[in-house]
């Protein structure tokens, strides 16, 4: 047998396997890399990318399988001995410290420098590989100081400083904003052009097609299609290598007359937990059947505007006006009794309680009023009859309502959570990132019932950093930044509408609407 | 009362604060919270004691303490790093447990007699300066110089060297320095050691320094636990330790001073005549302790405070991004 490997391939991984406790993360899974291509590694959450490159980095060990790097056979025991390989990943949550400087952020567990740190001598020299690679960042700047866009590009250079030759890129557009993702790709096709090999993991088809050379698509930890060309290949076909069927790319949205104001928000002020202001004068407005959608990079008030409004946040200045009732700092159970439903980020600690079956998760708005409570006791036969109705009605796959929810799926807990918060027939729901994390069925499936309350005239206030979610289930968007509404536009229709989507890129990076507009009317005379 | 008097001793009991909170300072930067410095302490104390008692020489008391003190130490390591248990939970037993070995292996020392105590001189030239100069460096035990000697020390080795970075990231983000390679695991066994080490040279400090003898567990009387509170209350920085450790050593001489005289600023002393006003006295700086510790156990206030974000949380490999 010979070890002999094409010359063109930098790396080489062969029926690579790695199980999870109950998961097959990865199945026999065959991934090459060419030096100087950008190659995307595309599949659904859960598909097993992350896994595959988290072996190849060196933080999973595979329970078989081998890697080879420039046709020699390696075995990295640590992330570490994958970077001395020249291989960088840049994972989806940064590892960076935030109290420390961008110089020290590198220099973190090198071995030079040896005891004292000379910190001055190494920020120039920082400075000087971001500009050979158009990464400019100030190396003595705190990370808690830099945007998401510059700690990314902190983690390149993090990279990129231990000499590496291959970059693992992990989903590294979903923290960006739009006009960050371009400024991205330029970054990653100068790396490129320097000799440099990057791969690119994401599940987004339009990104792929943008960026990549060659794709490889993965399904449930099998590879669906191995080192295509991405030239020649449509959305549609690997959409299907991706999901295992046809995707119905638009949403049945029909156009509805908006009624009266269901919440107003006036001039809302909050703090977040370090004690920083979180918002800084947020109005809007939510009518009945509308769904509003609220724009932007995630941690830019997002949460705390959602937690101000369910009640769980108090708030310094500003008013939350839920049918006309006051619902700010009160309890929770004042605005559950006026109408609100919450559908919250955190699924799993805020959204329900683990350890409790799927009949206490889905009773807990109902068990103070008959027929669920008897006095100051609890009616089990008619509380479990109720979940059984919801699970019917829902769709939730459980054996029995008996379950504890914390064995249920993503999606799954996700129906859990909307059928109680919907059988509670609310005037107006906010809800937090419904959609992360979930495969595409069950994203249609929430979506489905975030329409659904339209139609029946509820008032919706849709929190999301996804873009194309807002775009094609929104009637109106409104951006915020740093805790600030930049502005309102309306969504017409629901094909993608180029020129919005800037509109708002600028507005999710601090550019006010009026000032855009503005701009705009400058530029066209 | 006189105030030189009472700044110099506080200085020299301060010192023994100093230490215990140094090496907690440590051991919390890189994430681990020890509740057991009491405990620690008095296993030190007690150990520095007896092999004074044995050798005849303090010294060799001084290193044994240090030593036995950062191995009980490592009892809380192997229950919060490598079993993955509640830090609270193991801390306060960490201190039943020093308290009880101390107090059984300690039984009869303190008929023991005298014992030689770690010497003490002045500094020439320093101690002719005004007011400074009798506050700091006059009389004091070598074991006081060496406490204006670590916290310097310790700060510079926290903030400028690359040990100390590796330290700061291990304690604000665990898995960032994992990814790059630093053994996590072994940064906090080793730092809960040198916390437990220092904790041991408080110990010490007391029985062959600032208050020699062995006089059970009233012998730190919890200074443990303001050790502990200071650390917060000085937001995890060495100097601000200092400041703080010497400061209630100077409170605790005060206290003590008050309740001396008859005559009290041209007044009946009320502390002197009505003994309960002095155990009210006596109280205040446990008392302040307890509020630091039940305001710093609060999250949002610690982050406000500048703690080590991963403090009082183990690190579980792979626990992000699958």
């Amino acid at each position: 047998m010979t070890d002999a490997t094409p010359p063109s391939l930098i790396v080489e991984m062969q029926g690579i396997v790695k199980r999870f406790p109950g998961v097959l993360a990865n199945d026999h899974v065959d991934f090459e890399l060419r030096p100087g291509e950008i190659h995307a590694l595309l599949g659904e959450n859960g598909a097993g990318k992350s896994t595959l490159m988290n072996v190849l980095a060196g933080l999973y060990r595979q329970d078989a399988g081998i890697i080879k790097v420039k046709g020699s056979l390696v075995e990295f025991s640590s992330p570490r001995a994958a970077i001395q390989a020249g291989i960088g990943m840049v994972h989806q949550h940064f590892m960076l410290v935030p109290s420390q400087t961008v110089t020290e952020n590198i220099l973190l567990g090198l071995d030079d420098p040896r005891f004292f740190m000379r910190l001055n001598e190494y920020d120039a020299k920082i400075a000087k590989l971001g500009e050979r690679f158009g990464l400019k960042v100030d190396p003595r700047a705190k990370i808690w100081q830099l945007s998401v866009g510059e700690q990314q590009r902190v983690e390149l250079l993090k990279m990129l400083y231990r000499g590496a030759n291959v970059l693992i890129m992990d989903e590294p557009t979903a923290v960006l904003a739009p006009t960050e993702i371009e400024g991205l790709f330029q970054t990653l096709r100068a790396m490129v052009a320097q000799g440099k090999s990057v791969i690119f993991i994401s599940h987004k088809l339009q990104e792929v097609t943008a960026i990549a050379d060659r794709v490889t698509v993965l399904r449930r930890g099998k590879v669906t299609a191995a080192g295509v060309v991405t030239k020649g290949v449509t959305r549609q076909e690997l959409a299907r290598l991706m999901v295992g069927r046809e995707v119905v790319f638009s949403i049945d949205k029909k156009p509805r007359q908006p009624g009266e104001v269901i919440l107003d928000v006036k001039d809302l002020q909050a703090e977040n937990d370090k004690g920083f202001p979180a918002l800084r004068g947020v109005s809007l407005h939510v009518r009945a059947g509308e769904i509003v959608g609220v724009a932007g990079v995630a941690g830019n008030g997002q949460t705390e505007l959602s937690q101000v409004i369910a009640g769980l946040r108090k708030c310094r200045q500003g008013e939350v006006i839920l049918n006309g009732d006051r619902v700010n700092n009160r309890d929770t159970l004042y605005g559950i009794q006026h109408g609100m439903a919450y559908v919250p980020e955190d699924r799993t600690h805020v959204g329900s309680a683990p350890n409790l079956s799927v009949t206490d998760n889905v009773i807990m708005k109902k068990y103070r009023k008959p027929p669920i409570s008897r006095g100051s006791l609890l009616d089990m036969g008619a509380a479990t009859n109720f979940a059984k109705e919801l699970k019917q009605a829902y769709d939730i796959m459980v054996p029995t309502v008996n379950t504890p929810v914390r064995l249920l799926s993503g999606g799954n807990l996700q129906r859990v959570i909307l059928a109680r918060e919907i059988s509670g027939q609310p005037d107006f729901m906010v809800a937090v990132q419904p959609t992360r994390g979930l495969d595409v069925g069950a994203i249609e499936g929430v979506h489905r019932l975030l329409l659904a309350q339209r139609e029946v005239g509820a008032a919706v206030l849709l929190i999301s950093e996804e873009l194309e979610e807002l775009l094609s289930l929104s009637d109106r968007v409104y951006v915020i930044y740093e805790g600030k509404i930049m502005g309102e536009v309306k969504i017409a229709s629901t094909e993608p509408d180029q020129s919005l989507i800037e509109t708002i890129g600028q507005m999710m990076t601090g550019t006010p609407l009026e000032q855009i507009r503005k701009e705009g009317s400058l530029a066209h005379g | 009362m006189d105030p030189i008097i009472i700044l110099q001793a506080g200085v020299a009991s301060g010192t023994v604060l100093l230490f215990a909170a140094l090496g907690e300072v440590l051991a919390e930067r890189s994430g681990v919270l020890n509740l057991g410095v009491e405990g620690m302490m008095l296993i030190g104390a007690m150990s520095a004691f007896s092999v004074t008692i044995a050798t005849g020489n303090p010294w060799i008391g001084v290193l044994v303490a240090m030593f036995v003190a950062g191995l009980l130490s490592q009892v809380h390591a192997f229950i919060v790093i490598t079993l993955q248990a509640d830090q609270v939970v193991s801390g306060l037993a960490l201190t039943l447990l020093g308290a009880g070995i101390s107090l059984v292996l300690g039984e009869g020392l303190s008929k023991a007699g005298t014992v030689s105590l770690m010497p003490n001189f002045s500094i020439p030239l320093l101690s002719q300066i005004p007011i400074l100069g009798p506050i700091f460096f006059t009389k004091q035990s070598v074991l006081v110089y060496i406490g204006y000697l670590l916290t310097p020390l310790a700060w510079y080795y926290i903030n400028r060297t690359r040990p100390g970075l590796h330290l700061r990231a291990v304690g604000e983000y665990p898995a960032a320095a994992d990814a790059l390679g630093i053994n996590v695991f072994r940064m906090r066994y080793f730092y809960v050691f040198l916390g437990g080490m220092l904790a041991g040279l408080g110990g010490a400090t007391i029985s062959l320094a600032v208050a020699p003898g062995w006089f059970s567990e009233l012998t730190t009387g919890g200074q443990g636990w303001i050790a502990v509170g200071l650390v917060i209350f000085a937001q995890w920085d060495p100097f601000r330790a200092a400041v703080g450790s010497y400061a209630f050593g100077a409170l605790r001489r005060l206290i003590l001073d008050i309740q001396g005289p008859t005559v009290l600023f041209g007044m009946r002393n009320a502390f002197y005549y009505n003994p309960y006003l002095g155990f009210f006295l006596q109280m205040l700086p446990y008392a302040f302790t307890v509020i630091v510790l039940v305001i710093g156990s609060r999250e949002a206030i610690r982050k406000r405070l500048g703690a080590p974000a991963a403090l009082g949380t183990p690190y579980i490999r792979g626990e992000r991004g699958q």
